[in-house]
């Protein structure tokens, strides 16, 4: 590992007087971070340690809502009753991704910002654009299984690892940051970028951007949400393919739905078109199948990852057939 | 270098290091606590797992300067005053291991485990919304971060079990 200078500052203003230098990088609970420093793709000259900023606490906001603090550990917000009864999806898909050590260990911050597992990013003798621009992408022709089949470019097919990001893009969250500038919030669908021909810039954030909350809205009345997640393993490993789905039936018909993929594309794919067919049909599979299908007419799939097509269209019609037999259930009782 | 305090296994320590020794490493090579393994050091095998404040994590992706003024127990301390940790006993009992490298890590892991089983935190495998009780499947599911290349994990998981159940 590359030398460096750990700093822990005292308080979030020096945190974010810290942030403003290109060296810098921002530690939260190292799961990610220390490991590509490890293996070289991160030197960063200084490392600031953002996890005792008193960024810790999971509040309930006066609309029924939940701003979770950047240094929460994945295990506190799995496990948070608020979380488990307002939003039971975001709490199964943190379940669903690492360990139970890393869980321990990881913070909320840091998850949004975990850098792809594609195994050519993540190995500094081969060639990738966002580990060094104008490199080159082994990844069209390579060894692409894991990787993207929505969103990609000839510069780029990395997917985002992380299953919370996909169960907060489905709950509409927002990313609250402080910059010398001031505070600002962005909402999670304007966050991430596609790679297109910069795939080294991931995110919008501001330069020297301090990420200090997250803010989930109010849970839609009524609505049910469930994860879906498919890995080569029971457990630990990178999902395949994911979907964080939200559903209200109201009449037989879907009366609210939100539909983001994980494992398939560089960033939490919120499934719009296949919304957009949902919204007002009647909640029965072959609409489901129907809706998916036109979402996955963007699909570029390659060689080694076709199977992620038939994949994502199997786990969205079985989380849509779960929520909407649990609606229904409900209306019931 | 880096002034930094910690205890481990219950003593104190003060150590002067450089900012990108992991605790696994201080454990290792400054302390001579050699129970904590190193297997892949990256986070994905569980060898090196130690509790943190009483919590289990992966203690070669901790730097030791972020763990300043933390509790370390290591598989050294786990015992405390007594001979065994009832999950040692049980896994000599069940057999639980070939090779023993995965050990240490397994043991340590496994008190996480069944400490945040006991504080009723959810599983992948848990009911939406219920309790977790202590089951077979609950605790393959919680120790997926210990990988063990001997595969003992039948007996792994009935050691475990065995002491869950008498807690």
């Amino acid at each position: 590992m590359r030398k460096f200078e750990y700093l822990r500052p005292e308080d979030r203003a020096r945190a974010v007087d810290l942030a403003a230098n290109p060296d810098v990088k921002l530690l939260g609970g190292g799961t990610n971070l220390i490991d590509l420093m490890k293996i070289g793709v991160e030197t960063p000259e200084f490392l600031v340690d953002t996890t005792r900023l008193g960024l810790d606490e999971i509040e309930s906001r006066a609309d029924g809502g939940l701003r979770i603090g950047a240094s929460v550990r994945n295990t506190d917000v799995a496990s948070d009753d608020r979380v488990r009864e307002r939003f039971p999806v975001l709490s199964a898909a943190v379940l669903a991704g690492a360990s139970g050590q890393l869980r321990n260990m990881a913070t909320v911050g840091g998850n949004l910002l975990q850098r792809t597992r594609c195994a050519y990013f993540q190995d500094v003798t081969k060639a990738c654009n966002k580990r060094k621009p104008g490199s080159g992408c082994p990844a069209q022709t390579g060894a692409n299984r894991e990787l993207a089949i929505l969103g990609g470019s000839e510069h780029c097919i990395a997917t985002h690892p992380s299953d919370m990001a996909v169960a907060l893009r489905a709950l509409d969250a927002s990313v609250l940051i402080e910059t010398e500038k001031g505070a600002e919030t962005i909402p999670l669908a304007d966050f991430y970028r596609l790679p297109g021909e910069r795939p080294d810039i991931e995110t919008n954030l501001p330069y020297g951007s301090l990420i200090v909350a997250i803010d989930i809205p109010a849970p839609r009345n009524g609505a049910r949400s469930s994860y879906v997640k498919v890995r080569d393993r029971a457990s630990f490993g990178f999902a395949l393919a994911s979907v964080a789905g939200v559903l209200r039936v109201a009449d037989g018909r879907v009366a609210e739905v939100a539909l983001a993929l994980g494992g398939v594309a560089p960033l939490p794919w919120r499934a719009r078109v296949a919304e957009a067919q949902l919204m007002g049909a009647p909640a029965e599979p072959d609409r489901f199948r129907a809706a998916i299908d036109a979402e996955l007419e963007a699909a570029q799939p390659r060689p080694e990852n076709a199977f992620k097509v038939t994949l994502a269209r199997r786990i969205v019609v079985r989380v849509l057939n779960e929520l909407a037999g649990a609606t229904r259930e409900g209306e019931a009782s | 270098m880096t002034k930094v305090r910690l205890t481990v296994n219950g003593q104190p320590w003060t150590v002067d290091i450089d900012p990108r020794v992991t605790v696994l490493d201080l454990l290792r090579e400054h302390l001579g606590l050699t129970g904590a393994k190193k297997g892949c050091d990256r986070g994905q095998c569980g060898a090196c797992t130690v509790l943190r404040d009483g919590r289990r994590v992966n203690s070669c992706l901790v730097l030791a300067v972020s763990a300043d003024g933390s509790e370390i127990v290591s598989v050294e301390g786990l015992a405390g005053d007594s001979d065994l940790h009832p999950l040692q006993r049980s896994f000599l009992d069940h057999d639980a291991y070939q090779c023993g490298y995965c050990t240490p890590g397994q043991l340590c892991s496994a008190v996480g485990a069944l400490a945040e089983l006991e504080a009723g935190w959810p599983s992948a495998v848990t009911d939406k919304g219920s309790t977790p009780t202590l089951e077979p499947e609950e605790i393959r599911e919680r120790m997926s971060g210990n990988l063990c290349r001997c595969a003992a994990y039948v007996n792994i998981v009935a050691a475990v079990y065995e002491v869950g159940r008498s807690a």
